[in-house]
Parts: structure tokens; sequence; C-alpha cells
């Protein structure tokens, strides 16, 4: 393998390295600070006052922040779910069936979400429930009540486009022919999904709800479109003290979801690792049996 | 697909499956993007009446007629407030985009020479931010850039922040925050990886060969960099530009929380006009231009990403 740096000489080396390890520091001093000042005494979250950890125990009766975290989690969980779901099923429209009516629309309407501005989304998504909520006024005062339905459905909207992208990426690089072969051998179609092919796109599965997984936990223009009273989500109510000016507390909240989302994401590479090393194991114990 | 469900033996099995695979989302994204959509482009043509938005069909006389009123797009032509908004939005897009470059480009290109048993690590430590809120990394340029943060400090120690005056990009002295440089400063940390992840895709898959084809025909490293690496990355520089400029434009949360008076963006002009103002009328009609103003660039992306799509077969 060839390594040549654009001059090839210790001066480009060394210049390449500094500029990688530049951009890193760039990265992640903004949060390193972040979560340092969480643990400062000074209420002025710019001055260190020395170490503590009053914030977080103030965070512990915070019931603002505690119901907005219980209310995010549940919609983050729920709409990952069924981003992943419906997801699957638009990356596998988009990647096996080449021929359809429609389909250039469908591949448009599937990629929009990712570049339409979140005012926007959040604004045509509000109208429309307006617009179900007028039509249905008779029966009960209208349906959906804006709240936790509504913002779900947002997110799922949001989410979906997402987990295609990251599904369809995985099945664009499968070999057809192990789904060929399941065919020949007699498996209805479902069979050869349930077998041969979800096994092989487990791991973008997973990336897909860590991905809508977070990016619903972290969404503030959308939540706050949809919301009614009573379901603010987390992100809501740090948006809204950031808003009015620094806050110890939000420093402290930052950290907790931080280490939360690295909790998750170490766990899920190394189940994902592990599978994949299980897997390699089964695929050569069966090529032995074979020979 | 319900009545065929129902009728075994009317079309085959797999027929049916695939309709299913298909009609699902499909019809979810009818109903919950479409629609919307469209519902959009008929508000921005009421008005607000009294309590709620006047209809633009109506029942007259047993026929139905149609009342569209432009008097939204008249306002939004007629008052500077919006036409300035948008072109601050593009400009503010416009740099952010070239500065991701600037950064983005050289770190992808060394991160994509770099020893090949390094590159995974370095890729998941790009990736990582992603994983991170979009928010918590706003608001963590909050208190850096404030009276007292390290880098604010930084900046007005080494009278850095003189030039910023001369570029205009700040208004005081030693006054960062809720300014132009802040604002440039948080979106470029935040649409960095947008940028680096397509090009760092891109220049890892370059044949390294045509530089050597290039420096046996007498190019200088420079020049190969330049007439070589740089033209076959095309596809990575637009695609992580239009990663980083479609978004900005209509960005809200950054601009609120970093930006000050003087940045007004058009995705706060929507968010006022609904929430402050309470007319999704003229919301919606922001709303329609700023969708005509990124369906170019849009475009543009599409045509590479298909391009991209075929080599790959």
């Amino acid at each position: 393998m060839k390594n040549r740096a654009i001059f090839g000489t210790r001066f480009a080396k060394g210049f390449g390295r500094a500029w990688l390890v530049g951009g890193f520091l760039f990265l992640y001093l903004p949060m390193v600070t972040l979560m340092i000042f969480s643990f400062n005494h000074s209420r002025l979250a710019s001055h260190w006052g020395g170490f503590s950890l009053e914030w977080y125990a103030k965070l512990a009766s915070d019931t603002e922040i505690i119901n907005g975290l219980w209310l995010s989690l549940k919609i983050a969980v729920t709409s990952a779910t069924g981003s992943v779901i419906l997801g699957t099923m638009a990356a596998f429209t988009l990647v096996k069936y080449k021929r359809f009516r429609g389909r250039t629309f469908f591949t448009g309407m599937v990629n929009a979400p990712l570049v339409m501005p979140e005012v926007i989304q959040g604004l045509s998504l509000l109208l429309l429930f307006v617009a179900i909520q007028h039509a249905t006024e008779r029966f009960d005062g209208g349906f959906p009540e804006r709240g936790f339905f509504t913002i779900w459905l947002g997110h799922l909207m949001i989410g979906m486009s997402y987990a295609a992208v990251v599904i369809q990426a995985r099945l664009q690089d499968l070999n057809p022919q192990l789904e060929e072969a399941a065919m020949d051998l007699g498996a209805r179609p479902w069979q050869v999904f349930r077998l041969v092919t979800f096994p092989m796109i487990t791991q973008s599965l997973i990336s897909a709800w860590l991905l809508t997984f977070s990016l619903s936990l972290d969404d503030v223009v959308a939540s706050a479109f949809l919301s009614g009273p009573g379901a603010t989500t987390m992100p809501l109510v740090i948006f809204s003290r950031a808003r009015l000016g620094l806050d110890p507390s939000v420093n402290a909240v930052a950290t907790v979801m931080i280490v939360i989302v690295a909790i998750c994401v170490a766990l899920a590479s190394v189940w994902v690792a592990r599978a994949e090393r299980r897997r390699a194991a089964e695929i050569s114990a069966a090529a032995r049996d074979d020979s | 697909m319900d009545a065929s469900n129902k009728k075994p033996g009317w079309r085959p099995s797999w027929w049916r499956g695939r309709t299913a695979v298909i009609g699902v989302p499909y019809f979810w994204l009818l109903l919950f993007f479409l629609a919307p959509f469209l519902i959009v482009a008929n508000y921005s043509v009421s008005e607000m009446g009294a309590i709620r938005v006047e209809n633009i069909t109506s029942v007259v006389d047993g026929a139905v007629k149609l009342t569209v009123k432009y008097s939204n797009y008249v306002n939004l032509t007629a008052d500077n407030l919006y036409w300035h908004a948008y072109l601050a939005s593009l400009k503010y897009a416009f740099f952010t985009t070239v500065f991701c470059l600037l950064i983005g480009y050289p770190f992808a290109y060394f991160m994509a020479r770099a020893k090949q048993a390094l590159q995974p690590t370095l890729l998941m430590l790009v990736m990582l931010p992603f994983w991170t809120s979009f928010l918590l990394r706003v608001y963590a340029w909050k208190g850096l850039l404030d009276e007292g943060g390290w880098v604010a400090d930084l900046i007005t120690g080494s009278h850095f922040d003189r030039v910023l005056l001369w570029l205009g990009v700040i208004e005081t002295q030693g006054q960062l925050m809720h300014t132009t440089f802040s604002l440039i400063v948080g979106m470029t940390y935040t649409y960095l990886p947008f940028m680096i992840l397509p090009l760092y895709a891109n220049l890892s898959k370059m044949d390294l060969r045509l530089l050597e084809a290039a420096s046996d025909l007498g190019a200088t490293p420079w020049v190969a960099f330049w007439r070589v690496t740089v033209p076959l990355s095309k596809a990575g520089i637009i695609a992580g530009s239009m990663l980083v400029f479609i978004p900005c434009v209509g960005e809200y949360v950054t601009p609120e929380l970093l930006g000050g008076p003087t940045t007004l963006m058009i995705g706060r002009v929507i968010w006022d006009e609904n929430f402050s103002n309470n007319d999704p009328p003229m919301a919606s009609a922001v709303a329609v231009i700023l969708v005509l103003l990124i369906v170019v660039p849009l475009a543009i992306f599409n045509k590479y990403q298909v391009e991209a799509q075929e080599a790959r077969k």
C-alpha cells in the first residue's frame, strides 16, 4: 500500500498529522468543556469555582427535566422502532423492486425529509393535524390532540427516511445469489426474508435504530411545532433554558445524556461484533461440514 | 390491497407481499409528507380570518367557489424584512459551507491517506459527534464564546477580535456572542462531520496509481493534487457541500441560540410568524418560497447521488 501525502516529505506528514489533531480538538473540546463545567461549583458557567456535584443533586429533584426525559425516552423508543420497520420496507422497495409505477416519485419522497428544513416539516405536519382536527370536530372536540401522539408521528416521519438510507446501503451490498438460492430451495418470500435477508442486515437495522433513537431524543424544532400543553420533551426544556442564557443544570443534563448515548452505542457495537463473530464461526463450521 | 388479501388465489402470493411492502411506506409518505405539503401550499394562498384561517374554497349558491388570495406573497415582496432574511440565510449557509470545505477537505484527505489500520478508528471518531445531541453541541459554544469563556478569552487575549471587528462579523470589541461570528462558528462546528464523511468516502476510494502516473509524467505532487485528486473528488465535494448548505439555509436552533438581533435567518421568520404572530398563512408563504430556493441545490445533489449510485453498479 502506497500512502504518499502531497509532498511525500516529512513536512507534509507532520502537517497532515497536525491538521487531523487540530480537527479532532475542534470537534471534541467544546463537548469536553461542557461536561467539565457540569461539575462546576460556581453559578457562572464560565468561571471555575471548584469541584461540586450540586447540579446533579438539583437535577434529581427537577421534575420538569425528569418528566421531559421520561416522555422523550418513550417517544424515542417507539418512534425508532416504527422508523426501522417502515424504513426497512422503503429500503427493500428501493433496492429490490426496480419497476413499479411512481418509483421515481417514491424515491424523491423517501429522500426529501433528509434535506427539508425541519421548520417546514414541523409547520406542514402541524397544519395537517389542525386540518384533521377541524374535520373531526364533531366527535369529542377533534382528533388528534396535540401531544405524545403527534410528536411521535413527526419523529417517525423524519426517522423513517434516515432508517431507509442506512438500511438501503446495506441491502445494496448483499449478494442476491444467497436469496435466490433460498428461493430455489423452496423458501417462501417471507421465509427468505426472515431466514436469509434479516440475519444479514441485522447490523444495519441496529445502527438505523440507534440513529433514529438519538435523532428523536434530540429533536427540538419538529417537537416544538407538534407538542401540546403538558407534553414538553426534554430537548424543549433544555432549549427554553438555553435561550435564556447559560444554565449549569443544562450542563449536568448534557453530561447525563452524552453518557447514556455513549453507553448505548458501546453496548450495541459490542453486541454487533459478537453476532458477526458467531455468524463467521457458523459459516466456517458449515463449510467444514461440507468438505 | 385489502380486497386482494381476502381472495386467496386471485393473484400469485408473491404479488400480495410485494404490494404490501411497496404500498405501506408509499401510503405513509403520501399521507404524512405530500399531503402536509399541499396543505402548506393551500394555506399560503389563504388569509387569517377573525379566529381561524379562511378556506380558499367556499360553497356559494350550491357551487364551489375558489378564492385565491395573493396577499401573503404581496406582503413578502413589499416588506424588506423577508428579503433580508432570505439573503442572510443564503449568505450564512454559503460561508458555513466554505469554512466546512476549507477545514473538511484537508481533514478528509489526510484521513484517507493515513495508515490503513488507523482509518476505522478515525472514521469512528468523526461519526461520534453524530450520536451526541445537536442541541447540546450548539449550546456548548454558548459557554465557550460568552464573556469569560476560555475561547472568548483566547480570542480577546490575542487581539484577534480586532480582526473580526475589521471584518465586520462582530459589532463591538470583546463581544463575541450573538454576532455573525458566533453564528458561523456554531454552524461550521455542527455541520463539519456532514462535509468530512462524503469527502472521506470519495477520497479513500481513489486509485493512487493515478498519482504515480501523474508523477511519472512529470507533475509535481502539488500539481498532481490540483489536477488529479481535486477533479476526481468533485462528486464528494458536491455531496458534502449540499449536505451542509441545504440544511443551513433553513436552520433554526443555531441562529436562535448563537445568533443575535442582526442575524435574522428565514427559519426564525417562519417560526415567529407561526408562534408569535399566530399567522400560519404567512408562515406557509415564507415556507413555500424557501422550498423553491432549495429546490435548485437539491436537484444538483440528487443528480450526483444518482450518478454515484450508477457508478457503484
